[in-house]
């Protein structure tokens, strides 16, 4: 039992725990599931700024979903500490590759070391990737009023309108990124 | 805002119960969503769903895995959505369950918004929950994305007016 804990969890097994999120934040308090509201509450506990968007009562308001951001951090403690797999991730031979002629080879990480790291912060791509790259989740996340949990997961889930259209954008967005932007970054 | 940002705002408030225990009440339900995260968050870890080269993978067609998670929560999402309507459950807490809609607005807000988060998504390799559960892994290096994420949020907050939706 132990071993299969520690081993990668397969799409069938994962897929429907994550779903699972959905009706178990609704049974809990009413909440959907959705992360990205985290940067507005964080926004509007530390710096709101003179913006109305982050003009409301915080605590009363996103306690519960800062939360939810926080358990997700402790998680990754516990799958990393007790059901850390030894085993680097099994990357396809044929993305292997493709970040090959990128001039990424080092597989061994959740991460490319070669890019997310501290040094990496002072070169091109390394600020492209993390400040850019984050940026841009945040801002999109907002405005879009979702990422993937809440659009992706229970939006599409609860068959709703914006949400398909705001995962084709994600779609969308994710090919430029990795079929134009990448090789022009690298 | 929108009637489902208002509600947001102002949940419901608990019928015929002392303000005390209704404290009592939040606290637990608070840790009730700790907990939820840290079961997420070790799925999300265990699914490598937060590996910057699954995402690559996904992006590139050369795997099914992420699509296979994705497809698979969002069946399991849409049959216990089914079951809490058909059922009429309740909450632990023994309210209505209400599922509001996400904004369509004009559609600019979730085609553009969604893009921008997209280009984001393919450049970190990792959406919102998955820094979190990064973080938590121990790639500390995660917390420059984070911040830079919650500064995307803060200017988002502060252009908003001037935006389409």
């Amino acid at each position: 039992m132990m071993e299969l804990l520690l081993q990668p969890w397969p799409w069938y097994v994962a897929g429907p725990l994550i779903g699972l999120m959905v009706p178990a934040l609704l049974l809990l308090d009413n909440r959907t599931f959705g992360i990205s509201s985290s940067y507005q509450h964080i926004c509007a506990a530390i710096v709101p700024g003179r913006s109305s968007y982050f003009a409301y009562d915080w605590k009363k308001t996103g306690k519960w979903n800062l939360g939810l951001a926080l358990g997700t951090l402790l998680g990754g403690v516990v799958a990393g500490t007790l059901l850390a797999d030894p085993e680097p991730i099994a990357i396809s031979a044929a993305t292997q590759a493709d970040l090959a002629t990128l001039g990424l080879t080092d597989l061994s990480g959740f991460v490319p070391r070669e890019v997310f790291n501290w040094v990496a912060l002072a070169s091109g791509p390394g600020l492209i990737l993390m400040i850019g790259g984050g940026f841009l989740v945040g801002f999109g996340a907002r405005y879009a009023g979702g990422c993937t949990s809440g659009h992706a997961i229970f939006g599409l889930a609860d068959a709703q309108l914006p949400s398909l259209i705001a995962v084709i954008g994600f779609f969308v967005g994710g090919l430029i990124s990795t079929w134009v932007l990448l090789p022009l970054i690298f | 805002m929108t009637s489902h940002e208002l509600a947001e705002v102002n949940p419901p408030p608990l019928q015929g119960q002392a303000a005390e225990t209704a404290e009592e009440v939040g606290e637990l339900s608070w840790w009730a969503h700790v907990l939820v995260g840290t079961l997420f968050g070790i799925v999300a870890t265990k699914s490598e769903i937060i590996s910057w080269f699954r995402i690559q993978e996904m992006f590139r067609f050369q795997s099914f895995h992420m699509y296979g998670v994705i497809g698979a929560a969002v069946a399991v999402g849409a049959l216990s959505l089914f079951l809490i309507r058909r059922t009429r459950l309740r909450t632990v807490r023994g309210q209505d369950v209400s599922i509001p809609p996400k904004d369509l607005g004009t559609g600019a807000r979730v085609a553009v918004g969604g893009g921008m988060f997209g280009l984001g998504w393919g450049l970190t390799g990792a959406c919102p929950g998955p820094i979190y559960a990064l973080l938590g892994n121990g790639v500390f290096i995660m917390i420059v994305v984070l911040a830079s994420a919650v500064a995307g949020a803060w200017v988002y907050g502060h252009l908003r007016e001037r935006l389409p939706h």
